[in-house]
């Protein structure tokens, strides 16, 4: 309980992510100057954003600290937010198709 | 998670009240961010027009040779290097460290203000190349307006939080915190949770840049 309303970790803990944040941030910078095209560039521009996000929520915002009471009720509607992209992705499509038919070029 | 939310107490245990509340404010951002985010991919893929190159659009020339994105990846890791000055404000602000918490936060501070300076560099630059919410040279109209919307506000959530962290500074330097003094506009007793509440903002300001950075410049 006590370490829940004082956040107290090692120093070694926060300079680690530091730096794990400036190497994923520098990796996802190389994949867009590198020749990479299509699903591989996106998957690796999201899998180190993902990751990033994870490092800030859980360490640096002390989530993996606190208790499930406020990180569940926290983290879980963020989920709907993934619902919502995934409708508007096919949403998105039948309009562009019908923009195609409808337009032209 | 179920027996605390039961317990006929408080459902937050442990957790200051203000921490609980800038938690519940910051998942209402992160759904305001996101809608603008679902938004921005959506006339992206509408569009029947070719979409900007962003990796082009924002290369700056720098000794001659143009770098793509240049000004975004000095401007990504700034945020990160002020989230992690942030992160240690908060330990020593628990250590009761005073000075080193007051350094630690002008620090991030000046790291936000020097972000948003960019940032208006960058608006500028884009503006002269002609780039306007309804229309740009460079291919689909939307990209001015999403452009515009997004980075916007997140540069106003940035802004936001230079003020509060130097504010926040500021009482942590006289001592406000440690003694417990009500503060000047709500009343509250000034306790060092208050860092950490601020912390929560600020990185929440870096984790919505983390995605605006992934899926407006690199994708």
């Amino acid at each position: 309980m006590a370490d829940a309303t004082t956040q107290q970790h090692p120093l070694r803990t926060y300079f680690v992510v530091w730096g794990a944040l400036f190497i994923l941030s520098v990796f996802s910078y190389l994949v867009d100057v590198s020749p990479l095209e299509g699903f591989a560039k996106w998957s690796l521009i999201t899998l180190f954003m993902l990751l990033k996000a994870g490092l800030i929520v859980s360490i640096f915002m002390h989530m993996v600290w606190e208790r499930s009471s406020i990180a569940l009720p926290i983290l879980l509607p963020t989920g709907v937010l993934l619902f919502l992209m995934l409708l508007m992705l096919l949403e998105g499509d039948y309009i562009h198709s019908t923009r195609l038919a409808f337009f032209g070029s | 998670m179920v027996s605390d939310w039961s317990s006929d107490q408080q459902a937050f245990k442990g957790v200051p009240w203000g921490k609980a509340m800038m938690w519940i404010f910051l998942l209402s951002d992160t759904f305001i961010f996101a809608c603008f985010l679902v938004g921005y991919m959506k006339v992206r893929i509408t569009t029947t027009a070719p979409w900007p190159d962003a990796s082009s659009v924002f290369a700056l020339t720098a000794f001659g040779v143009k770098v793509p994105l240049l000004l975004i990846a000095i401007m990504t890791f700034i945020l990160i290097s002020s989230s992690g000055t942030m992160a240690l404000a908060v330990k020593y602000g628990y250590q009761k460290d005073r000075n080193k918490t007051f350094v630690l936060l002008m620090i991030t501070a000046l790291l936000g203000l020097s972000f948003v300076g960019m940032q208006a560099f960058e608006w500028m630059k884009l503006i002269e190349d002609g780039v306007r919410p309804w229309e740009n040279p460079f291919g689909a109209a939307q990209f001015g307006s999403s452009f515009f919307l997004i980075t916007g506000f997140h540069g106003t959530h940035v802004s936001i939080g230079v003020i509060f962290l130097t504010i926040i500074a500021f009482k942590v330097k006289r001592g406000s915190l440690e003694d417990g003094r009500p503060g000047f506009l709500t009343g509250r007793k000034g306790r060092y949770e208050m860092v950490e509440t601020v912390g929560l903002y600020w990185h929440f300001v870096d984790l919505v840049w983390v995605f605006i950075f992934a899926f407006f410049y690199l994708w």
